[in-house]
């Protein structure tokens, strides 16, 4: 075996090897910050975050909701028109926003939009000795500052999420039965019919791991940012790039979970829907 | 101040290395706080001096060695008892450290908060006299940090040090950055400290200004990268008088500001020009 090659093979492996390191780091982070939990945090700390991530996403989700709900109306139209079936359309729109868009898209905004601020002004507190000083005054920063985090992210990304859902449904049936001119009472009539509360249940469940894994990934990353400028920045962005790749991955194995356990719960498919069967 | 005879080995440190990355930048250091002294600890920028206060209050583990608290070994403790003996001790970090999201009141109440059962009404009594004490207005208190001055920042985060009343103050460049006069009112906030409580203070500088002011002892490390394997770290330890008459080199290059390193006959001609 020449020098070069196993100089390569040896560097890959090395790569390899951080790579578990840093699953390990991200595990054991994960599971210290959680186990914070045995002491509530306080009023004080949950508010600001809860605004922070609640209130202040509700533009954001609101209208990132509305346009996955109009831009899908727009593309689906056309190819239902032509079957013939355009007062079914809104039981595909409905169905993509509840069950897949609405929660992915509204946790790849948030994402963007809480888990970079979120690993930014940890970073900055890490390189500023701010967490060092909250260690010096005898508070765990992992209570004081993930915590409430995760939290909150858990808590409120579903809320956000059906907001989202709500807004893509809305901005959905605006185009259809504004600009396309479908009638709307078939268009609701079919939209209700094939929408089940297993899918309303898949919908509300998915953000729930998305605002974990979005609060954790951000927090590790800002915590164990690097010195300087640089070290801020590279930490916001790799939240960001960690959290959208984790809501993907997260996606695909909670899809095929949910699939599979709702082939074991009703094998012959006959479950409750809100409309006629 | 000298009270070292009530526990001559406060803080102690017994054969102390840490790296970082596989970097030495500590190496072997031995030496004991008294109760009550106040220590000046000096030497190059990266020599290791914020490690070395990082290591006293266990923020940091030592890679090797032992470093001793009132007598109990930092990593002998378990995570409670460990914050514990945080609480006896106060930091004012070289930029203070102030958490950026709270309000000057809010930053100087926060170990109240943390670690007392004061009530709102006492706590807001006792973060005006703290206030007071390092001489800022009580017209501050609704300010964020980022609307403060150095000064201002080095004030207040020496009332957040000072409002759970610790028994050791490390100091990190506690006058870096700022003017003359800042400087002195700082200087005269540690001596003003020393008065007002028992407290055993480390401060870690370059300016030495603060050497003379503040110090009853003073240390001087060396930065690992210019020692040949053997040679100690800790290159001078005495008292200020002492550190001006030290005949080390290095010593003297520090404290009169030289880039270019001293040596025997450097030191020969300046002596045949002070003479002619």
């Amino acid at each position: 075996m020449s020098e070069a090659l196993r100089k390569e093979i040896k560097s890959a492996l090395n790569k390899v090897s951080q790579a578990f390191d840093g699953l390990g780091d991200f595990t054991t982070f994960s599971a210290l910050s959680l186990a914070t939990i045995i002491k509530k945090p306080s009023a004080g700390t949950m508010i600001p975050i809860c605004f922070r991530v609640g209130v202040q996403s509700v533009p954001v989700v609101a209208i990132t909701g509305m346009f996955i709900g109009m831009v899908m109306a727009i593309q689906v139209y056309s190819q239902f028109q032509s079957l013939g079936m355009a007062t079914q359309i809104g039981q595909i729109i409905n169905i993509s926003v509840i069950k897949e868009l609405g929660p992915v898209l509204a946790a790849t905004m948030l994402a963007g939009r809480i888990g970079s601020s979120m690993a930014a002004e940890l970073a900055t507190m890490r390189v500023t000795e701010q967490v060092d000083a909250l260690i010096c005054l005898g508070v765990n920063p992992l209570h004081y500052l993930v915590l409430p985090r995760v939290l909150a992210c858990v808590l409120l990304i579903p809320i956000l999420t059906v907001l989202a859902n709500f807004m893509g449904v809305f901005g959905g049936s605006v185009v259809c039965t504004e600009i396309f001119k479908v009638d709307p009472y078939h268009y609701w009539q079919n939209s209700r019919g094939h929408i089940q509360v297993w899918d309303l249940s898949v919908g509300l469940i998915k953000p729930i791991f998305f605002g974990a894994a979005i609060s954790l990934i951000s927090c590790h990353r800002g915590m164990n940012s690097r010195a300087g400028a640089e070290g801020v920045g590279k930490a916001a962005t790799s939240a960001f790039v960690w959290s959208f790749m984790s809501i993907l991955v997260l996606d695909f194995f909670l899809a095929l979970l949910f699939n599979n356990l709702h082939q074991a719960i009703w094998p012959d498919n006959s479950i409750k829907t809100f409309g006629p069967k | 101040m000298d009270s070292s005879s009530s526990n001559p080995n406060f803080l102690s440190l017994q054969n102390v290395g840490m790296a970082f990355n596989g970097v030495d930048i500590l190496r072997n250091i031995n030496f004991n706080i008294p109760k009550g002294q106040t220590l000046v600890v000096i030497g190059e920028s990266g020599c290791g001096k914020t490690v070395l206060l990082k290591l006293l209050i266990s923020l940091l583990q030592a890679s090797t060695g032992k470093v001793l608290f009132d007598g109990q070994d930092w990593c002998a403790l378990d995570e409670k008892r460990t914050n514990e003996q945080r609480l006896r001790f106060g930091f004012l970090f070289q930029g203070a450290a102030l958490f950026d999201s709270l309000t000057v009141f809010d930053n100087v109440a926060f170990g109240l908060r943390a670690h007392s059962k004061c009530d709102e009404k006492e706590i807001e009594k006792l973060v005006l006299m703290r206030v007071k004490e390092v001489g800022m207005k009580e017209s501050v208190l609704g300010k964020k940090p980022a609307e403060l001055s150095g000064g201002m920042k080095k004030r207040i985060g020496l009332a957040r040090a000072l409002i759970l009343k610790p028994e050791v103050m490390l100091y990190d460049e506690p006058t870096t950055g700022l003017d003359p006069i800042m400087t002195d009112v700082i200087n005269d906030l540690i001596l003003q400290t020393r008065k007002n409580m028992p407290v055993t203070s480390i401060v870690v500088t370059h300016e030495m200004r603060t050497v003379h002011k503040v110090a009853d002892r003073v240390i001087m490390f060396y930065p690992l990268s210019r020692l040949k394997p053997n040679e100690p770290q800790l290159i001078f330890d005495g008292t200020t008088d002492e550190l001006f008459k030290t005949p080390d080199l290095r010593v003297q290059q520090f404290i009169h500001g030289e880039a270019k390193e001293r040596t025997l006959e450097s030191e020969n001609h300046e002596h045949r020009d002070e003479v002619s």
